[in-house]
């Protein structure tokens, strides 16, 4: 993956290249060697360029190769490799390539500019709305359905961007106290200005291989043991936003397809979705990883600390790395890989992990991407 | 009063980089009136405008060659709408140049008597460049 | 050997980006949309220049559907009925924000969040503004009505309705 910045000079080929390459020589391949290529990249609004998979693909090694560009909002993360395993596990290549782009330092006035465009243009529009909205008011709800105090999910922040110090792409990790984060900007309360990701420019890549082909590549076998995702309906206002039962049952599908039958107890590392802090908190609970209202509780006892009996975000998550949307397969897909494989370095986790599970989200809350990993 | 549609609009604005190649391309234009390309030496392809990579080989590309300005019109087409479908008072010629000596080329406007697939033009730069593919005012025999 | 390895990007600062630094080019796509409201959407609006909300209602479920559409996306059923619903409602959630739509910052908050109807199925609602109210005293749950524009302003547009407002008591 490239280094998670706000603006970045390259273009979004050049990006996608250099994440390309990297995933390429991790993996001992090269191009030749890709028999499939899948793309991950959100809004074309974003970098400002209509069929933006197209645009993309000669940076993604996509050029006379069989492509496919994925996107389901922010779900794209782990949407991508997902359907990079569609390619592998049906046989129809032995090596693919996933490559995740996002360059949002293109639009103006600000990238929420671009956020704009995903509300209904009836309903929703002509109130001028602003995408922290949403989160404001799930989290809002959230912390009035469970009554969660905002310093037990102010620890989420501080963790995370704690963690980021540790990985060599982040944008901004640092080391701050829970009353940093009770003292920022109130933006859209109950959000503040430490309690979000940052919009990003970056590119991440991975390589999915077949059983056969991997064993000649790498003694460290990681497995793909489980995929789901699921969309709830785009009526939003007519759900209770204080679970994402999307998750859930994108949850369900990968576990029933992993055979995990208690998954507290058999998940050793977590990279759930965490572009705001609320949010690890909600798919901490949307994964089933303990009861609904119970993640602020095993934050605070420090369960989901690296070194914790259930390490969440490990990598320092969208909060402390960075949030270049599909691109953030690198923190939550890569990581688990890298976790699992006993790659992480400085972010690996102490509990010797033999399964990790990753997850992303999107559109209007309403989508949920999930991929477990097993140790071979 | 009619209720069947809704009218709004997309507002956003964009500011793309050049990227790493693309600042080194347009450098050469506006400071020195130059057109580069990088060569890929393992495929033997030099990419106008160029590339930082080889999308055949994947190999990273760091041979910068000075190009021609001239090249041959692979295909052209002669303009009469404008982009909201308007209609044109004078035609303009647009076409694909494929600048001689290498595998890429520019689309950009021509300007002759008479285009033909096949001619031979070389770009007319302007005297204020700014960074930009307008840099070039128009392809001419 | 930490993954991943010696990561490549080359930052860039705002000024760099707006100030020629770099080389940009800028681009300004002005599309314009008729976007087209559908049998049901359509004709909300065209109530809610009446001053009135109105919903469908699903035999099949027997949910009030809002707002209002033609078919129930769990029966996968064309809906049936036009059921007026009344102008209150709970707030199911809200925010306080000082983001405009392009996040700059307003020091006049916008009190918005979701306000579900009285008349259709339980959570059905709609965004929408809050005012006459204040930070301490707004809360989830709170009863709230609608502030019409007088009928000569309204255009057939959601902002027909320009805020929702504490219910008062007795008021129905
Ligand atoms: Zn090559
Ligand atoms: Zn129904």
């Amino acid at each position: 993956m490239t280094i998670f910045r706000r603006r970045l000079q390259e273009t979004g080929k050049e990006m996608s290249y250099e994440a390309s390459k990297m995933a390429l020589e991790e993996a001992g391949l090269e191009l030749k060697d890709v028999d499939s290529v899948v793309l991950g990249s959100a809004p074309d609004a974003f970098d400002g360029i209509h069929l933006k998979g197209e645009n993309l693909l000669d940076g993604a090694g996509g050029a006379g190769k069989p492509y496919l560009r994925v996107f389901v909002g922010g779900g794209t993360a782990v949407f991508s490799p997902i359907a990079g395993w569609w390619h592998v596990a049906s046989g129809l290549a032995d090596v693919c390539l996933v490559v995740a782009e996002e360059k949002m330092s293109s639009c103006f006035p600000h990238p929420q500019s671009a956020f704009g465009h995903i509300w209904d243009p009836i309903l929703d529009r002509p109130l001028k709305p602003n995408l922290v909205w949403i989160f404001a008011m799930e989290m809002n709800r959230y912390m009035t359905v469970h009554g969660i105090k905002k310093e037990d999910i102010a620890r989420v922040a501080v963790k995370n961007k704690r963690n980021a110090l540790d990985h060599p792409c982040a944008q901004l990790a640092a080391d701050l106290t829970i009353e940093d984060v009770l003292n920022s900007e109130v933006l859209a309360w109950p959000v503040q200005m430490l309690d979000i990701s940052p919009p990003s420019d970056g590119a991440s890549a991975m390589i999915l291989a077949s059983e056969e082909v991997a064993k000649k590549l790498t003694d460290d076998l990681v497995y793909l043991s489980g995929a789901g995702w699921c969309i709830d309906s785009t009526m939003w206002t007519d759900r209770d936003l204080y679970f994402p039962e999307y998750v859930a049952r994108a949850a369900k599908m990968a576990y029933k397809m992993a055979k995990i039958e208690n998954p507290p107890k058999e998940i050793d590392v977590a990279e759930p979705y965490d572009p705001f802090d609320y949010k690890e908190l909600h798919h901490m609970e949307g994964l089933l990883l303990c009861d609904k209202g119970e993640a602020p509780i095993l934050t605070r006892e420090g369960v989901t600390e690296r070194d914790g009996d259930l390490p969440v975000c490990p990598s320092g998550g969208l909060l402390g790395v960075g949030n270049p949307i599909a691109a953030t397969m690198g923190i939550k897909a890569c990581e688990i890989y890298w976790q699992l494989a006993g790659k992480a370095g400085k972010r690996q986790v102490p509990n010797d992990p033999q399964v990790g599970i990753c997850q992303a989200w999107g559109d209007l809350m309403q989508y949920g991407s999930v991929l477990i990993m097993r140790r071979g | 009063m009619s209720f069947t549609h809704w009218h709004g609009d997309m507002e956003a604005q964009y500011i793309y980089t050049a990227g790493i190649a693309g600042e080194r391309f347009f450098r050469e234009l506006k400071d020195n009136g130059k057109l580069v390309g990088t060569r890929c030496p393992k495929c033997d392809i030099t990419y106008v405008p160029p590339r930082m990579y080889c999308e055949k080989c994947f190999a990273e590309l760091d041979e910068w060659k000075d190009v021609p300005l001239e090249g041959e019109v692979v295909a052209h087409t002669e303009v009469h709408v404008d982009i909201e479908d308007n209609k044109l008072a004078e035609p303009f010629v647009i076409g694909f140049v494929r600048i001689d000596g290498t595998q890429g080329g520019l689309v950009h406007y021509i300007k002759a008597p008479e285009v033909r697939n096949g001619m031979k033009v070389k770009a007319v730069l302007k005297d204020d460049r700014v960074g930009s593919i307008l840099d070039i005012e128009h392809f001419a025999p | 050997m930490t993954k991943p390895e010696n990561p490549r990007g080359v930052e860039l600062s705002s000024k760099q980006m707006k100030e020629g630094d770099v080389i940009v080019n800028k681009w300004d796509p002005r599309v314009k949309y008729a976007w087209a409201t559908g049998e049901a959407i359509s004709r909300f609006l065209e109530e809610m220049k009446n001053g009135k909300l109105i919903a469908r209602k699903c035999d099949s479920c027997d949910r009030i559907l809002f707002p209002p559409r033609m078919f129930c996306e769990e029966c996968f059923k064309p809906t049936t009925e036009w059921v007026y619903i009344k102008d209150t409602g709970k707030i199911e959630t809200y925010s306080i924000s000082y983001l405009d739509k392009d996040a700059r910052r307003i020091t006049d908050p916008i009190f918005v969040g979701v306000v579900s109807i009285d008349g259709a199925s339980e959570k059905m609602g709609i965004m929408h503004y809050f005012d006459e109210t204040t930070k301490e005293d707004i809360h989830i749950g709170m009863p709230v009505k609608a502030v019409w524009k007088p009928p000569e302003e309204r255009e057939g547009a959601i902002t027909d309705i320009k805020y929702f407002r504490p219910l008062k008591e007795g008021e129905e």
